[in-house]
């Protein structure tokens, strides 16, 4: 908190109690949660592409969007956006061992 | 996309800095420069993010209009709207609070007439007539045990004596007290005792009294001579300066180890404050001088009314500007609503209830029934239990419920809620008829007060922070 300075005995609770928050990595500031944050799911791992572009739309990201589809995977209770592993796909993250090194390896699968 | 809207805040300015004190957490922040923008930008109406940033970012670089955002958004000096805000509950506290303060109200007695007085006067609610008018030993030890009985794992309980006049009944009030620290030894606890009094029954057997066991002592008076002896007459309107004077002269001359206060009755016909003060403190030599405006109806001759609170004002915020001058000279100053505001603010209090009334704090009347405080002790409409049978926690837990924050409607969108709550609940009834209903007759008056005290911790933890480390302790 660089901007503002907790005077009173309450103003540092609150300063300590967000200092504390644990915040997504790509969550900027204007979607930081309000209240004390528990991590949890696919924001608080490394996801790249996660964001939309400032227009709202996906086409000026820096990475295609498909790259978020790793999230889905194994990580998440939502299974549609992920190839099926089990049966149709189960090389999808063959090549990438580590997120934040090997996304460029997730391919893409066009059933 | 989502807009951004201030929060809930009173900006305030103090020693030429800039800041806000939070509602309802009640903290208090210093802004700088860019945060002072980003809220000032926010004072038309909401703003995009993008919007509000691209507005600023010519005076101020882009990633520290973020981060400001940022951080306001976190102390919650702004809000999303499409973010709903939580509604307050009003929940009574779920742990039960020990009672750490039972006024006693030992005598309903007086053997003044003051006009005004709540328990005597025009607007009186105690059902004096079918009352006994002093307590008994018996009911006096009872309420000891009741109260050590209901202070929980609190080490320290406050015993204060209360009437009528306390002192008419000066027997019993020595054997309970003696009783109180006979119990306090067996139970582990400490007992810290104090009483109000008007003073003219001070006697040295009893100054003497009050010295040896640390009694703390308020003095009621109301000023000089002729300020004293506008209201607070003997029943044959004789004055009680001439009698009150030598005797807190004595006092204060014999007890030392504590600092013997006195407690002023504003009315519309003594108004003075800056003169009392002085006389009460620099003539007479109190240690300290609070001051409340009388309790009573407004119709009553001696209300208050709008002016009169206009020019109270004015005169406590000069008192105040005297009280921080002496603050950052390292000196005492006697002012103590002011003080008793700035530790309040100090702690970041924010009030569910305006006082410890029900909670960490009851009155018990001269026949043993416990009330919300002593100035409802012996009206049955308020009772909330008595000291041989308890609390009736059902009733207890009505009130809470009933007089909590949430349900004051008129308060909820004010911004001194965290430290008024409401008001005085006795002020409420006298005024209202309920007990539950706001103050409304003095709000603007708790806003400009608490605005300027709010000045004075401003300067005062600028220049001299070593002065609030006193409240930390």
């Amino acid at each position: 908190m660089r901007h503002l300075t907790p005077i009173n005995r309450k103003a540092r609770q609150i300063a300590e109690s967000t200092e504390q928050d644990v915040v997504a990595l790509q969550g900027g500031p204007l979607t930081t949660p309000s209240g004390p944050h528990i991590p949890l799911g696919c924001t608080f791992v490394f996801s790249p592409g996660w964001e939309t572009d400032a227009s709202g739309g996906t086409a000026g990201l820096c990475q295609p969007v498909e790259r978020d589809l790793f999230d889905c995977h194994i990580t998440c209770f939502w299974p549609a956006h992920v190839p099926d592993l089990y049966n149709y796909a189960p090389d999808w993250t063959g090549k990438c061992a580590s997120a934040q090194k090997d996304w460029r390896k997730i391919d893409l699968i066009f059933p | 996309m989502t807009l951004l809207r201030r929060g809930e805040y009173h900006a305030f300015d103090a020693d030429g800095a800039a800041y806000v004190y939070l509602v309802p957490s009640a903290g208090v922040f210093r802004l700088d420069d860019t945060s002072v923008a980003v809220l000032d930008a926010l004072g038309e109406g909401d703003l995009e993010p993008n919007e509000l940033v691209r507005g600023l970012s010519d005076r101020f670089p882009v990633s520290d209009l973020r981060a400001t955002v940022e951080d306001l958004l976190n102390v919650r000096a702004l809000r999303l709207v499409d973010r709903p805000v939580e509604a307050p509950v009003a929940s009574p506290p779920r742990k039960r609070i020990p009672l750490t303060t039972l006024v006693m109200n030992v005598t309903s007695k007086c053997n003044l007439a003051c006009t005004y007085c709540y328990e005597y006067g025009e607007d009186r609610i105690v059902e004096a007539s079918r009352k006994p008018r002093f307590m008994n030993e018996e009911t006096a030890r009872q309420s000891v045990d009741f109260m050590f009985a209901e202070s929980g794992d609190s080490p320290v309980v406050h015993l204060t004596f209360f009437g009528g006049e306390t002192l008419l009944n000066f027997k019993v009030l020595r054997s309970a007290l003696a009783y109180a620290k006979e119990r306090a030894v067996t139970l582990g606890k400490t007992v810290d005792t104090s009483l109000t009094t008007n003073a003219t029954l001070l006697r040295e057997e009893i100054i003497d009294w009050i010295v040896e066991n640390d009694v703390g002592v308020t003095v009621s008076m109301d000023g000089g001579r002729e300020q004293q002896d506008r209201f607070r007459v003997f029943s044959n309107g004789m004055g009680s300066y001439d009698v009150v004077l030598p005797n807190i002269r004595m006092l204060l001359e014999r007890h030392r180890r504590r600092p013997v206060g006195a407690r002023v009755t504003l009315t519309k016909q003594n108004l003075d404050v800056e003169s009392i003060y002085r006389h009460l403190r620099d003539e007479i030599g109190f240690w300290e001088v609070g001051f409340a405006p009388v309790t009573t109806s407004w119709q009553r001759d001696y209300a208050i009314q709008e002016d009169g609170f206009e020019a109270m004002l004015g005169q406590f915020q000069r008192l105040a500007h005297e009280f921080l001058q002496y603050a950052l000279a390292g000196k005492h100053h006697g002012f103590s609503n002011v003080r008793d505001t700035l530790e309040e603010i100090h702690k970041g209090m924010s009030k569910a209830y305006p006082c410890g009334a029900g909670l960490g704090l009851m009155g018990v009347a001269t026949d043993g029934d416990v009330a919300l405080c002593h100035r409802f002790a012996g009206s049955d409409s308020h009772k909330i239990g008595s000291v041989t049978e308890g609390v009736d926690r059902g009733k207890q837990e009505d009130f809470l419920t009933k007089h909590h924050i949430a349900n004051k409607t008129d308060c909820a969108t004010c911004w001194a809620r965290p430290l008024c709550a409401g008001g005085c609940y006795h002020e409420a009834h006298t005024r209202y008829g309920a007990s539950e209903r706001p103050n409304l007759h003095y709000c603007e008056w708790i806003r400009r007060w608490t605005d300027t005290c709010l000045q004075v911790y401003g300067t005062l933890a600028e220049r001299r922070p070593e002065y609030l480390a006193q409240f930390d302790a």
